[in-house]
């Protein structure tokens, strides 16, 4: 397996994040914070693991994305127009009324393999998908990605009881342990614990690393796709909500914010200031 | 239409049916899968469960997963059959069943059995009225209450590839013999079970056989039925509706279920808008289940053919009533 390096990981998340920012300032606004965050890790994901096919999106035998915290739209719509699912001017019609990029998860965009929004759901059509997988005997990585808040929802344990008794060793998922949700911090709204024992308590292998940081996010996923032992996997990804532009990381609430031309000024200026240190250019 | 309706129970109970019409679509398609949530032993198909491994799941009691992990299975590429007792498979995961089987745009049956009464001595817990109000309200949603055991079997074949949710709310046994074995189903088409002039009874699951025998009662007092086993809820057989309603003038729904949303709601809302005609409810008037045998329950909450005596001659009573002045009809 030939691995991308750091600067190639980072740059291909500065895409990431720029088409998050594309997307949401398009409509003014959005879930913004957990979506910032979640751009490393996609860089890693889609670059080195996810066996997709961006001409044939229903691929039968393609590796799937679920997104079980479907409000994060706009990082899998900006890292799917970044490899080349649609074009990136799809970008600008988040939210808009002619449906073409509802700001939750949609199926029926390209590249999006499941409907998702109502928190809870993703990780059990994620087991599904995998179960299938396994049952057909077809060599399919599942990966998933649930949210902090949305681990309140008690279908999440109920499939991550699903997963180990199937042995789902197809499933990789990820927490964005961002510790913010809408009313506040997870400790002031509903308190998650350490998410890496609970998940295994429950049989998973569960591991925590740095959500910003690249190069940990491959050593995890790769031994999780490398080493299969019978159980799913779970790589909680320590985040800051928000993660890549310090103005929004900043903010006491950043969940789904309304962007002004001002905040969007600003967090453009922070993102070409990264680039120039990649060696990219942003325009 | 023929039909043998004799008053007799079936050959075969309803898990009967079911359990040989599963075998026999995984062995004519291998991705077909069942899931249920641990009540494989309500059902008995725990020999299915072991003769197939690769097409029985237990997800274990959790009713919720087990539809999402059925849109899961969907989505790569298999043709999921679910089941729980009704409350479980319609109340209790109302949202997943509507988010992510409906909107999502999945193809998913659900099977919700022990419908309304016939939860039986599982009482009021597990007595679910208000399946039929909320699976139609999922648009595109076939809501299918079975009425005998042939179509049971007829439905779980026919929508094994329909896209959407199908709903087949049923009981596990009990179910009168009304159709033979050859006979076609389809989606939105009722079948007229018996004619009359007088009145129309409107049935649907095991009030189809109680409006017989409540045809049966009116033809006594010179009263002429016409029956119907509306079959699927939704879509609903507007068509037979209409022409029922323009030949008979009254209307009598009958339903093992809340009559708030249910049946006679459907039946209500389309004929108001085509051709109003008095419409009464039998059902379930707005209560919470209860503990009990089938004829208690059927007592208690006024499904029987007296009640459905009683209702028609009400409606043909409003039917002169509500006539308009100078109406020759």
């Amino acid at each position: 397996m030939i691995l991308s390096d750091r600067v190639k990981l980072e740059q291909a998340a500065l895409k990431i994040r720029l088409g998050i920012i594309r997307a949401i300032s398009s409509n003014h606004g959005g879930h913004i914070g957990g979506s910032l965050d979640l751009a490393d890790m996609l860089a890693v994901v889609y670059s080195d693991f996810m066996r997709v096919r961006p001409e044939q999106p229903l691929w039968d035998d393609r590796d799937f994305m679920i997104f079980s915290k479907g409000h994060a739209g706009p990082a899998l719509y900006a890292t799917l127009a970044w490899r080349g699912f649609f074009p990136h001017e799809r970008l600008d019609h988040l939210n808009n009324p002619d449906s073409l990029l509802p700001g939750h998860c949609d199926r029926k965009i390209p590249g999006v393999d499941a409907t998702t929004g109502s928190l809870g759901q993703g990780l059990s059509i994620a087991c599904g998908v995998a179960e299938g997988a396994r049952l057909a005997g077809r060599d399919q990585r599942v990966f998933c990605v649930t949210g902090d808040g949305e681990s309140a929802e008690g279908q999440i344990w109920e499939a991550t009881q699903f997963a180990a008794h199937y042995c789902l060793d197809n499933l990789i998922a990820f927490l964005d342990w961002n510790k913010m949700q809408i009313d506040g911090s997870n400790d002031e709204v509903m308190r998650l614990g350490d998410p890496v024992l609970k998940y295994q308590a429950f049989g998973w292998n569960a591991c925590l690393v740095k959500g910003n940081d690249v190069m940990a996010i491959q050593r995890a996923v790769r031994r999780a796709v490398e080493e299969p032992n019978g159980k799913p996997s779970m790589i909680v990804l320590d985040t800051v909500k928000g993660e890549g532009a310090r103005c929004v990381m900043e903010m006491a609430n950043n969940h789904c914010i309304g962007f002004s031309d001002e905040l969007c000024g600003k967090v453009m200026e922070e993102l070409r200031e990264q680039g120039r240190k990649l060696g990219m250019e942003v325009e | 239409m023929k039909i043998r309706y004799t008053g007799q129970k079936a050959e075969k109970e309803v898990f009967q049916v079911f359990n040989e019409t599963m075998r026999h679509l995984i062995e004519q398609d291998a991705r077909v899968v069942y899931l249920d949530a641990d009540l494989m032993g309500s059902l008995k198909t725990q020999e299915l469960w072991r003769r197939y491994p690769g097409n029985v799941l237990n997800t274990g009691i959790q009713e919720a997963n087990m539809i999402g992990v059925a849109c899961g299975l969907y989505l790569n590429g298999f043709k999921p059959y679910v089941h729980s007792f009704s409350p479980f498979a319609s109340r209790r995961v109302f949202d997943q069943v509507f988010l992510s089987v409906g909107y999502g745009r999945k193809s998913v049956r659900v099977i919700g059995s022990d419908a309304g009464i016939m939860a039986t001595h599982n009482g009021g817990t597990h007595m679910c009225f208000e399946d039929i109000a909320m699976m139609r309200t999922v648009p595109g949603a076939c809501v299918v209450d079975v009425s005998d055991p042939v179509m049971c079997g007829a439905f779980l074949k026919m929508t094994k590839e329909r896209p959407g949710l199908t709903y087949i709310r049923m009981p596990r046994r009990d179910l009168p013999d009304i159709y033979p074995p050859e006979t076609e189903f389809a989606e939105g088409r009722g079948i007229l079970l018996r004619e009359g002039a007088d009145i129309t009874l409107i049935g649907c699951g095991i009030m189809v056989a109680t409006c017989l025998q409540a045809a049966e009662l009116l033809a006594a007092e010179g009263i002429e039925s016409r029956v119907i086993d509306i079959v699927t809820v939704k879509p609903l057989d507007e068509e037979l509706l209409l022409d029922s309603a323009e030949k008979t003038g009254a209307v009598v729904s009958a339903e093992n279920a809340s009559v708030v949303g249910g049946l006679g709601s459907a039946v209500a809302e389309c004929l108001s808008s085509v051709h109003p005609v008095p419409v009464l409810k039998v059902g379930i008037q707005d209560s919470f289940g209860r503990v009990g045998t089938e004829p208690f329950l059927r007592e208690t909450y006024g499904l029987t053919p007296e009640s459905v005596a009683l209702r028609a001659r009400e409606a043909l009573e409003l039917k002169e009533t509500m006539k308009p002045k100078g109406y020759k009809g």
